[in-house]
């Protein structure tokens, strides 16, 4: 009675098979697929399962009060539904919360690859030949270490611009060295997008694949793997150096869909590496107690301090909006702003009213554009912001966190509101001065009041510089 | 209760009329009943074409190639953006529930469109799809109808007439073989009506079989 509470309440994974048989299907390698999505026939499938390679592995878990989705996690009664299934000729229960990525039936069990190809050993993956700096090379030799040993977790706090990506490589090249697979999540599928040329630059001859939304590549089946969080939601037990990438991201933290997938995606002896600018809470609270060992990194790599935001307030911004305007302070910062050489990023609370701005920008004469979660044109708009082909880019929280423009100022409109937290602020002051040829950068918070998100970010931001100084 | 495309929670507005009254159970969220967007007149007569006051193009063109084919076809909602999308989860991705967002308003629509007493006709998927997706759109439709079908037809496997264009669809082999001959006048009811080929493809062999009148009636135009 009390496992099956205990079951319900945590993550278990006791149900993939723990033999695994070595193979040399890398297609399936670590994971749990929907028979359609296998990429044999039915006669190799049989052939595969014979040989244990595959396993089938129910796909619902059952309770006496729920049912829980053994590909998301997801256990809330009204995301499972009932269908008069056709090939069974029953009522059958499938899971609505993953049905994206293709409908998971209670009827039909899921196919599970064995974890142990022999993926290639490199030799030299690395041909990244710039230097880290004291701080950097500290951390990354933690993170070597902790490869090396294959065994535990690792938090890397490092403020925004502190160069992540680049401490990464000496760990990456330790485990690909070794044979190991490797994958790096992350929540959002620009950034995967802005990763993949910058790994690939720097790992000429290793065979990195992106798995995101629509991805072009889709096998997933390379011992190096950039991937949305999402796209793990198709692998169990697979890699043995696992890095989270943003593990407070909004996205991340508020779907528990991808807690669960991104635990299951580690082998159960696997090196976890968590990497954040702003860690929620409960990862404060690890560090704190010493359960999770935390590097700490408050300097950028250039070693100037963080762009502190200053408070403006604005009592008619509300009004202004309201009529698709902003108030004329405002409009004057702007042009001031704009007879600078710097670009202009100005965040917006929401969709629309992020292209209500632009459209009203555009009318008084400036080069500007707007980027959200809906459009499709957005990696280009982004790709020519950054090439400096136009002058505004007005944006909803979609880019706070990731994209690096190396010589922007940062403007928050209506920054009380609720989507601007802590953790959001924090990340967007951190889009300015990202540059080492221009290593300051304004930025202000527009708002009709001081909020605790506000002041608790600015103070989390001088806290960072306090101790970047004693370094 | 929760939103069924949304799962955001429905929150109803306060009035006298909800105080009193026991509470109804709503599938949907205002936000998503308005995005729906049913069909109220002015539309095609012939066809429900929505925001045409006379015969639309297509059906006058039907006219002249099939006359007497189809006598009309009954449409509940517009086939906006925000319900292709919905289309692609419910039929393509296979969330079923999803039909019971539709229901309330296909019932309405059902009882005013005047089918009562014709023979509902399912319209098939061949055998090959029918596994692949797991549930056939016609029968879900019909069940909401609260009717009984008549799977008089069989259908050969080919290319979902959604990846195909106008072109393609219009000139494409009927793919449908009829089992069964019925004199009584019937209704198909399918998903989408986009053409109008496919109920045209099935009212054609009825009508060849001695069925005396053929109408439609859809989720979408």
């Amino acid at each position: 009675m009390i496992k099956i509470f205990k079951n319900y309440l945590h993550n278990d994974f006791s149900w993939v098979p723990q033999q695994n048989p070595p193979h040399n299907h890398p297609a399936i390698a670590g994971k749990l697929l929907l028979p359609q999505e296998i990429p044999f026939s039915n006669q190799q499938i049989e052939q595969l399962l014979q040989q244990s390679i595959l396993t089938k592995i129910e796909s619902m878990e059952s309770f006496a009060w729920g049912h829980r989705c053994r590909r998301c996690g997801n256990t809330k009664t009204y995301l499972f539904a009932k269908m008069p299934h056709a090939s069974c000729q029953k009522e059958c229960l499938y899971c609505r919360a993953c049905i994206q990525m293709g409908r998971v039936m209670a009827c039909e069990p899921f196919l599970y690859g064995s974890s142990s190809v022999q993926w290639p050993a490199y030799e030299s993956p690395c041909s990244w030949s710039g230097d880290l700096t004291v701080h950097q090379q500290k951390a990354a030799d933690e993170l070597t270490g902790l490869v090396k040993t294959g065994h535990g977790e690792k938090l890397i706090w490092a403020v925004c611009g502190a160069g992540k990506t680049e401490i990464l490589f000496p760990a990456i090249t330790a485990a690909l060295h070794k044979g190991k697979r490797v994958c790096l999540a992350t929540p959002r599928t620009d950034v995967v997008r802005e990763l993949l040329p910058r790994f690939q630059k720097s790992f000429p001859d290793v065979n990195i694949q992106a798995l995101y939304g629509d991805s072009p590549e889709k096998d997933g089946n390379a011992s190096f793997i950039i991937a949305t969080t999402h796209q793990l939601l198709r692998f169990a037990r697979a890699f043995d150096v696992m890095i989270i990438d943003e593990v407070d991201a909004f996205l991340f933290h508020n779907d528990p869909s991808l807690h669960y997938a991104s635990e299951r995606a580690a082998k159960p002896v696997s090196a976890i590496i968590y990497l954040t600018a702003t860690p929620r809470k409960k990862q404060k609270k690890r560090v704190r107690s010493k359960d999770l060992p935390a590097v700490f990194i408050p300097k950028r790599f250039h070693g100037h301090p963080l762009p502190v935001p200053k408070l403006k307030l604005a009592p008619t911004l509300h009004r202004c909006l309201k009529n698709n305007q902003l108030p004329p302070k405002l409009l004057h910062h702007i042009s001031t702003q704009q007879s600078t050489p710097r670009q202009l990023l100005l965040f917006l609370p929401s969709i629309k009213r992020a292209e209500e701005i632009a459209a009203s920008l555009k009318k008084l004469n400036y080069e500007v554009q707007a980027v959200h979660a809906e459009d499709s044109q957005r990696a280009e708009k982004i790709a020519a912001f950054r090439n400096k082909e136009y002058r505004v880019l007005v944006t909803t929280t979609i880019l706070e966190r990731g994209v690096t423009f190396p010589s922007v100022d940062v403007f928050v409109i209506d920054a009380g509101h609720v989507v601007f937290d802590e953790a959001a602020l924090v990340q967007i002051a951190g889009r300015a001065g990202r540059s080492p040829d221009d290593p300051t950068g304004e930025v202000v918070f527009y708002h009709i009041g001081k909020t605790d998100e506000m002041l608790d970010a600015i103070s989390s931001i001088q806290y960072m510089n306090r101790l970047g100084r004693k370094l | 209760m929760r939103c069924i495309i949304c799962q955001q929670e429905v929150i109803r507005d306060v009035t006298w009329q909800t105080f009193l009254k026991p509470p109804e159970r709503k599938k949907i969220c205002n936000h998503c009943s308005h995005l729906l967007e049913p069909i109220y007149s002015p539309c095609c007569p012939s066809c429900h074409r929505p925001d045409q006051e006379l015969t639309c193009k297509d059906c006058l063109q039907w006219f002249e190639s099939h006359p007497g084919l189809l006598d009309r076809n009954v449409s509940v909602f517009k086939y906006n953006e925000f319900n292709k999308e919905l289309v692609a989860r419910w039929k393509y991705r296979g969330d079923y529930v999803l039909v019971e967002a539709f229901k309330e308003e296909i019932q309405k629509k059902w009882l005013s469109a005047g089918y009562q007493g014709r023979k509902v006709v399912q319209v098939p998927l061949s055998v090959q799809r029918l596994m692949e997706r797991g549930f056939n759109q016609s029968d879900a439709i019909i069940k909401v109808l609260e009717e009984e079908p008549l799977a008089i037809f069989d259908r050969t496997h080919g290319e979902k007439q959604s990846k195909r264009g106008k072109k393609d669809r219009m000139h494409a082999l009927n793919p449908f073989t009829l089992q069964l001959s019925i004199s009584e006048p019937v209704v198909i009811i399918d998903d989408i009506y986009t053409t109008g080929r496919t109920v045209r493809h099935m009212a054609d062999l009825l009508k060849k079989q001695g069925c005396s009148s053929v109408s439609s009636f859809t989720i979408f135009r």
